[in-house]
């Protein structure tokens, strides 16, 4: 079946079965790896991706239900001015180690801090978004510190390139 | 790597249909072989298991019209397609509302909260699952378009078994009414589950309004205490009409627990489990009684 996806804001078509997860049609079809696959069924949230700015996670999503999507990938994230708020962030905070979860939790906050720009006021609920992701090396202390630092600087708080 | 492709569903056709009747005609010839695809939270793990294979997947989710939550005099519609986190930031002032954003957050996590679908928790029918307890205690209605027209179950006939309801091959969920709890009601929700992301090992939920000191209306729904969720109709008349004093809560808890109809998993036999149903139901019971205050 041809589906058409916008990904990181250039069109593509692709000829898919109806069985092919957007997963599998970002990396396969459209070679776009930084979308890690973990588990496949749902539980590591390493794949996940924004489609029309929701954070989802991409192994359950068919690319045929993607058709006509706006889709965003870890690929996207950084701007012509340098890496994204949140992979400085990551960066600066050790919020990785093998980085193998890094783009799905990236994507993950990429959605959540849109959604919720304050999230970092809010203790609970920002675990409760970041415990959505399997992260195996960094026991979260680190990737809780670079949500904070991101939100702030996303928000403005902090001039880039400041301790914060 | 050995297995790898045992992670990838099995082929199948797929269709959307852009209205109910196409769904519904397309059913009609091809039901037993087809599944429903609405948030697929459930259907696309199974589809990878392979526990599910079929020969078409119909997708409802381009069907416009079934996303929406509609509040109405004496019931609250849901739409076929209304997520999970639609009712988690639900702002309706209801007691139901409040119910609402008590219990979404127990339903696996934001993204796929985000995806998924109430009516599709109840199309799935998972004996842990909290909507399925609340749709219960409500007595909600499931409503079904089919070939022969449409009709609505009440939850009471609509859970058969576990992953197991009413709903034929040839018919669709296109939406569930929720009778409203009577204005003045208060609502409590508690689960026991191993960690923070898994399946609920008991959970319980109580709606109730207190006039006059006096219990005046209950409801309790109980999740993953049988094979379908349950509606603690006896506990629910041991507290009709009666002051909500500790003593009789616990009673109420003990005999909730005894109408529950626990099976023994690994980690938690079937006494453990009866024993925690009986710890939600009346720590649900106190904080409901103490939002209630005394009118």
């Amino acid at each position: 079946m041809n589906v058409e996806l916008t990904v990181n804001g250039s069109t593509h078509r692709l000829d898919v079965e109806p069985r092919t997860s957007l997963a599998d049609a970002l990396r396969d079809g459209l070679k776009l790896t930084g979308t890690t696959l973990g588990c496949e069924h749902g539980v590591c949230g390493s794949c996940t991706v924004l489609v029309d700015g929701t954070a989802i996670r991409s192994c359950l999503v068919l690319a045929v239900q993607a058709d006509g999507a706006d889709v965003r990938t870890v690929e996207g994230l950084a701007g012509d001015g340098g890496p994204h708020p949140l992979q400085e962030a990551f960066a600066a905070e050790h919020a990785l180690q093998c980085g193998f979860c890094t783009p799905g939790f990236l994507m993950l906050l990429a959605g959540a801090l849109a959604e919720e720009p304050d999230l970092d006021h809010d203790e609970r609920r920002m675990d409760e978004v970041l415990a959505s992701n399997l992260c195996r090396c960094t026991g979260y202390a680190g990737i809780r510190r670079a949500a904070a630092r991101a939100a702030r600087r996303m928000r403005g708080d902090v001039a880039p390139g400041s301790r914060s | 790597m050995p297995g790898m492709r045992d992670m990838k569903p099995p082929q199948f056709d797929y269709v959307a249909p852009a209205s109910v009747p196409e769904a519904v005609a397309v059913l009609a010839e091809r039901g037993p072989e087809s599944r429903v695809l609405a948030g697929g939270q459930s259907l696309l793990i199974e589809l990878r298991y392979r526990t599910e294979r079929p020969a078409l997947v119909v997708d409802v989710n381009r069907i416009p019209g079934l996303s929406d939550i509609a509040v109405e005099d004496g019931s609250v519609h849901i739409g076929a397609l209304v997520r999970h986190a639609q009712l988690e930031h639900a702002r309706f002032g209801d007691p139901l509302a409040e119910l609402f954003r008590q219990v979404a957050p127990y339903v696996a996590h934001p993204p796929i909260r985000a995806r998924g679908t109430f009516a599709g928790s109840l199309a799935w029918a998972h004996p842990a699952s909290e909507w399925c307890a609340l749709a219960m205690a409500l007595d909600a209605g499931i409503e079904l378009d089919g070939p022969s027209g449409r009709r609505t179950v009440p939850a009471g006939s609509w859970f058969r078994g576990a992953f197991t309801t009413a709903c034929l091959p040839e018919e669709l969920v296109t939406g569930v009414r929720l009778p409203r709890p009577p204005a003045g009601a208060v609502v409590a929700f508690a689960e026991h589950r191993r960690t923070h992301g898994s399946f609920a090992l008991a959970a319980a939920l109580v709606m109730l309004r207190v006039s006059e000191g006096r219990v005046a209306w209950i409801r309790i729904g109980l999740a993953n205490a049988a094979d379908i969720p349950l509606r603690a109709v006896e506990a629910e008349h041991l507290m009709m009409g009666e002051r909500p004093e500790p003593d009789l809560r616990a009673q109420a808890a003990a005999r909730a627990a005894a109408e529950a109809d626990p099976a023994d998993e690994p980690h938690a036999p079937a006494a453990y489990r009866r024993h925690a149903l009986a710890t939600l139901v009346r720590r649900c019971l106190a904080r409901a009684v103490e939002n209630a205050g005394t009118p």
